[in-house]
């Protein structure tokens, strides 16, 4: 069995990593999910969050946005509209996600579907916990 | 016969313009380099984009709970003609052709009874066309103040697009840009974008049977958007190699057209500075023989 796979980071704009990763924690959009070796092929829809990979040359952070991830067997790619590495992420970034998700919250607010309304107020607090979790 | 002061301020005046399209050939093969790493960074997410899009519309399309971007409204009445072109001119025939193939498509259209909307993205396209078909008109985008295109201004452009979609406004949208072959060659493209037609993409061939989070319509419907800007954006890219491209070969054409002219002109001073002097020659010995 292997114990690494071809991990594949791509923006439109550019293509951030590609690299050998022994595990990846994607922020599926039914939950954060770690894929690693010989996972079973998925293919998955992005929230926003922190996508961690660990390769044996080290772990790296990145923030993701829109998009999805396909889990093949041997490789993984994850396409996101927008990726930023960790420590490139300003306080600015974070804001815009953050108006994001409290303007989705408000759209929800209106309607009377109560499961939209608590997603996007968890992702509303998500967000403003990814603040925390990165000190800014 | 022009006299010598004439022919040079000619010969100066000419060598300025041979200046000045000699530094934008110049400027534009800069840009052109920056232009297409641009267009060649998109590629890998276009490619791997379309090729799940593919197998996820083969797989989710033909039943009737597809998506409306994928399936259509069921008719194809109406359509919405994106014409993107450069915001500046002097590039040959990039934007002209771009004009002329949108031109020919809603002629065509028109004649066969539907209704056309258009939506240009650039001054000079919105220029060449306002003469035939202005009154179609619903949208324009600028992207004079844009520096450097980035993928916000494709999702600007989608967004619009697609809350005219969700209104109701059109059945078939298809986007008008040139694809970048190499720096002489460009070609006017038109691609259909509403409905998604992924049938010239080869899908996944790994033969993998993958599982889906949440769900196969689930996670096409959050793609099909992305694909709408995905495509804006690539044919976003695409034409601003192929602008540089055109711009570059085209001023290269008239620095090469300049220094002919200017050849030709000096030929023609010196000639004519001869003939004054063997004029004045002849003027001298006559009279220095009268005497």
């Amino acid at each position: 069995m292997a114990n690494t796979m071809q991990f594949d980071l791509v923006s439109p704009e550019r293509s951030l990593a590609s690299l050998s990763a022994t595990a990846v924690q994607i922020p599926g959009a039914d939950g954060d999910m770690t894929a690693m070796p010989d996972h079973a092929p998925t293919i998955t829809t992005l929230r926003p969050g922190l996508l961690k990979v660990e390769a044996p040359e080290g772990s790296s952070e990145y923030l993701v946005t829109g998009g999805f991830a396909q889990i093949n067997g041997d490789s993984l790619s994850v396409l996101a509209e927008k990726a930023i590495p960790v420590a490139e992420v300003t306080r600015a970034h974070l804001d815009e996600l953050i108006e994001d998700a409290r303007a989705s919250h408000e759209a929800a607010k209106g309607g009377d579907d109560q499961t939209i309304v608590d997603d996007a107020a968890k992702l509303l607090a998500d967000m403003e916990a990814l603040g925390t979790h990165m000190s800014l | 016969m022009p006299n010598l002061k004439d022919l040079k301020n000619r010969i100066e005046s000419v060598k300025s313009t041979r200046k000045i399209t000699k530094a934008m050939q110049m400027v534009a093969a800069a840009k052109l380099r920056r232009a297409q790493e641009s267009a060649e960074a998109s590629r890998p997410y276009t490619a791997r984009f379309n090729a799940v899009m593919a197998g996820l519309a083969a797989s989710v399309g033909g039943s009737d709970s597809a998506p409306k971007l994928l399936r259509g409204t069921g008719s194809d009445d109406v359509h919405l003609l994106v014409v993107m072109t450069a915001e500046r001119g002097l590039c040959g025939g990039f934007n002209s052709n771009i004009a002329k193939l949108a031109r020919a498509k809603a002629y065509e259209l028109k004649a066969k009874g539907k209704t056309v909307k258009i939506l240009t993205v650039g001054k000079k396209g919105r220029d060449a066309i306002k003469r035939d078909y202005g009154d179609l008109f619903v949208g324009h985008v600028d992207l004079s103040e844009v520096k450097r295109l980035g993928y916000s201004n494709a999702q600007d452009i989608a967004k619009d697009v697609l809350s005219r979609f969700d209104a109701g406004e059109f059945d078939v949208a298809t986007i008008f840009y040139s694809k970048f072959v190499n720096v002489v060659s460009q070609i006017p493209t038109a691609q259909q974008i509403i409905p998604a037609s992924f049938e010239d993409i080869e899908g996944d061939d790994s033969g993998a049977v993958f599982d889906y989070e949440p769900s196969e319509e689930a996670i096409l419907a959050d793609l099909l958007p992305k694909g709408v800007a995905t495509a804006i954006f690539s044919g976003l890219l695409e034409n601003g190699a192929s602008e540089q491209g055109a711009r570059m070969s085209a001023m290269d054409n008239a620095t090469r057209n300049a220094g002919e002219m200017i050849d030709k002109l000096t030929i023609q001073f010196n000639r004519s500075r001869q003939a004054v002097i063997t004029n004045e020659l002849i003027e001298i010995i006559s009279g220095a023989e009268a005497l």
